[in-house]
């Protein structure tokens, strides 16, 4: 199967995300079209619940190609993320070897690609069938900064080296999405080899036109208040502001009561899905949501 | 925009950028120039993203480019000839434009203006630290000169920062490195080992490593901490350069993040760069409003990692404690532990009267007075102290 040939302009990118249910904004799209054409690794930062690792998926779907994930986390080492010998199946090699008196082949032979368990990093410099596939490093600031720093080697060459057996190059580079909650700073020589894009909330016409893709059954009426109340929280310096994640939750938790529109009970009452910090919740609760419910109103009525 | 100037253009207005505390360096001139031939110029919004993807690389630079952008753009429509867009720029120079602009903004055009017929290397030298906001020419503040640091003094220093034994534990990491008296196997190197001797009995070992949390200092700097100010800086500083993950924040009326600036290794120049970048210095305090910023900006981007939290303040507040509780005890929940040093507890006998200080108190994990605060010596003691009292003062204040 040949591979489906990158976008070759802002917007024809634009055009493939929308294709894939994905709601992009101009600087989102250049930010994409431009790694994609300049082949280098894409590096998204925002608050969680903004989609940003929705943007590896549904690239990897629009374009055919392979999506391998790398969920990083604390600790992430070269033996999970990279390739690891398969100990087990070495031992019996050597002693089925030592059984039948041929133990010199042995040691060459333990060493060999058959042994070798592949992880995330060296299955995407790989070729694939259906082209350079999607490689999704997935919450980087999850990690340690020893492995941000063999990333970096990773993703500079797109080569590995494995000591018992060589160096292992990509013919052709993946198409690398790095994402990162920022809950710690990434260090700038790495994100000196991306492209950068912070990725923010959505304003308002562009927040329907997504909750309206990923959740239809939701009605016209009720998405536009939800989408007007939560706008509404994010402008008030919550301690944890919703995400589009979020919105979409609430509006099908909504759907699921059979609430047709806001009301103050049932706000109250599903606030949780909205906002997960007490504080805020408490903070919200009663007055605040009530009025937000009026303007909210108003706002999907005018 | 005629395609032989772009660039010179690019290239000018990456030194606009730099001067405005961006740090780009030449790869990223040579990516902007690989990116815009890859878009149609015409259209000035994909030009900012296309730039803006490779000269931004993180958040707090989006609004200086704007600016910057939008300056840049002005200069171009007015007089849309092959002229260099930086030339336009200087005979707008005097003009309302830079009146109005931010001062970093209107510094960087004019500096790369009057710096384009000197020597270009020098801006290297000017490394601008990075700043979070603090543009706003509008607030008139103090800023702070310290004397500099004697060479006996930065001995003295070191050889004291070398007993810091924080009262913090060093934690268990994820990763294993060999040890002979490991817990777990490591069947890698047991394998390579017994390949190279032919028996598989020998074993080897590796265990867990173990590293020091990161430690995020939260010190005051209003007019009843002044006296300590040059002492707590320098303490700062050698521990800012001594472990790695630290990150330092300063607070009178106003945080501010001074981690960049206090990296430098020379201590007099991290100095004057904290001292100039800090504008609130020796003024009043408004605990709770700093913790709240902290706490809204910066807590879930420096304390995801079970960071240690060091709060250095006497609690004396401007606003009578006004939302200090809800705050503290939010940065309590936040960290690994909440460690609070209160230098103004110089006598046995006090006790917690002030209105700040019996708001923080319940919400702290550890408490550490320090009885007479005058050395860094001192402060190290008092730092190095092993935990008796925590939480003894909670009881006083609840």
């Amino acid at each position: 199967m040949p591979a489906i040939p990158v976008p070759t302009s802002i917007d024809q990118t634009a055009k493939l995300l929308r294709q894939g249910g994905y709601v992009a904004d101009r600087a989102l799209a250049t930010s994409l079209y431009l790694a994609l054409a300049m082949k280098r690794p894409l590096f998204l930062e925002g608050e969680a619940g903004v989609g940003k690792t929705e943007i590896a998926k549904v690239l990897s779907v629009t374009l055919g190609r392979d999506l391998i994930r790398l969920q990083c986390y604390e600790g992430l080492d070269v033996s999970s993320a990279v390739y690891e010998w398969n100990y087990p199946r070495q031992i019996m090699a050597i002693r089925l070897a030592e059984a039948s008196g041929k133990t010199t082949d042995a040691a060459q032979t333990i060493y060999s690609e058959q042994y070798l368990i592949k992880r995330p990093l060296l299955q995407a410099l790989e070729i694939h069938q259906s082209g350079p596939p999607v490689l999704l490093i997935d919450e980087l600031d999850r990690t340690d900064e020893p492995f941000e720093a063999f990333l970096l080697e990773v993703l500079s060459d797109f080569q590995v080296t494995i000591p018992e057996l060589g160096t292992v190059k990509a013919a052709e580079p993946p198409i690398v999405i790095i994402t990162s909650n920022r809950t710690r700073e990434i260090h700038d020589a790495l994100k000196r080899r991306c492209l950068y894009h912070w990725v923010d909330y959505p304003n308002a016409e562009r927040e329907r036109a997504i909750l309206a893709a990923k959740a239809p059954d939701v009605g016209d009426k009720l998405g536009q208040q939800v989408v007007s109340f939560v706008q509404m929280l994010r402008g008030l310096e919550l301690f944890k502001p919703p995400g589009i994640a979020e919105t979409i939750d609430w509006a099908q938790a909504l759907k699921t009561l059979n609430a047709r529109e806001l009301d103050p009970g049932t706000v109250d009452a599903t606030l949780g899905v909205v906002l997960k910090y007490q504080d805020d919740i408490a903070r919200v609760r009663g007055e605040v949501a009530a009025k937000g419910i009026t303007t909210a109103k108003k706002a999907a009525a005018g | 925009m005629p395609t032989s100037s772009l660039p010179n253009n690019v290239m000018h207005f990456a030194r606009v950028l730099r001067r405005a505390g961006l740090p780009i360096g030449p790869g990223k001139v040579i990516a902007a120039l690989q990116a815009l031939p890859l878009i149609n110029i015409t259209n000035k919004d994909d030009v900012y993203w296309t730039l803006h993807s490779v000269f931004v690389d993180r958040h707090a630079h989006s609004e200086m480019f704007r600016l910057a952008f939008a300056q840049y753009w002005r200069a171009q429509d007015d007089a849309p000839n092959e002229l260099s867009l930086i030339d336009q720029a200087q005979k707008q120079r005097g003009k309302q434009d830079l009146k109005t602009m931010p001062r970093r903004i209107a510094e960087a055009f004019a500096n790369a203006i009057g710096q384009q017929s000197k020597d270009e290397d020098q801006s290297r030298d000017q490394d601008v630290p990075e700043t979070v906001a603090s543009w706003s020419a509008a607030e008139k503040l103090r800023s702070q000169d310290f004397e500099t640091m004697s060479a006996e003094e930065m001995a003295e220093a070191k050889r004291l920062m070398a007993a810091l034994r924080l009262p913090i534990p060093r934690v268990n990491t994820r990763r294993f490195a060999s040890s002979s008296h490991g817990t777990r196997i490591d069947v890698r190197a047991s394998l390579r080992a017994s390949l190279a001797t032919g028996d598989l009995v020998y074993l080897k070992r590796r265990a867990r490593t173990q590293r020091h949390p990161p430690l995020v200092v939260l010190c005051d700097i209003s007019g009843s901490m002044a006296a300590y100010a040059r002492m707590l800086l320098h303490f700062l500083h050698a521990i800012t350069n001594d472990r790695d993950r630290v990150h330092v924040f300063l607070f009178g009326t106003r945080l501010t993040n001074v981690t960049r600036e206090l990296a430098h290794r020379d201590p007099d120049v991290a100095l004057a760069r904290v001292g100039r970048s800090v504008q609130d210095w020796s003024g009043g305090t408004r605990i709770g409003q700093a913790l709240g910023q902290f706490n809204h900006l910066w807590s879930r981007r420096v304390l995801g990692q079970g960071a240690v939290t060091l709060l250095i303040t006497d609690g004396l507040d401007r606003d009578a404690g006004e939302g200090l509780a809800a705050e503290t005890r939010r940065l309590q929940r936040s960290c690994r532990r909440l460690i609070w040093l209160n230098p103004l507890l110089r006598y046995a006998g006090f006790e917690p009267k002030s209105a700040g200080i019996r708001a923080m108190l319940p919400h702290v994990d550890e408490f550490r007075p320090v009885h007479n605060l005058d050395s860094l010596a001192a402060l190290i003691a008092a730092l190095s102290e092993v935990s008796a009292a925590r939480r003894e003062f909670a009881a006083v204040a609840a």
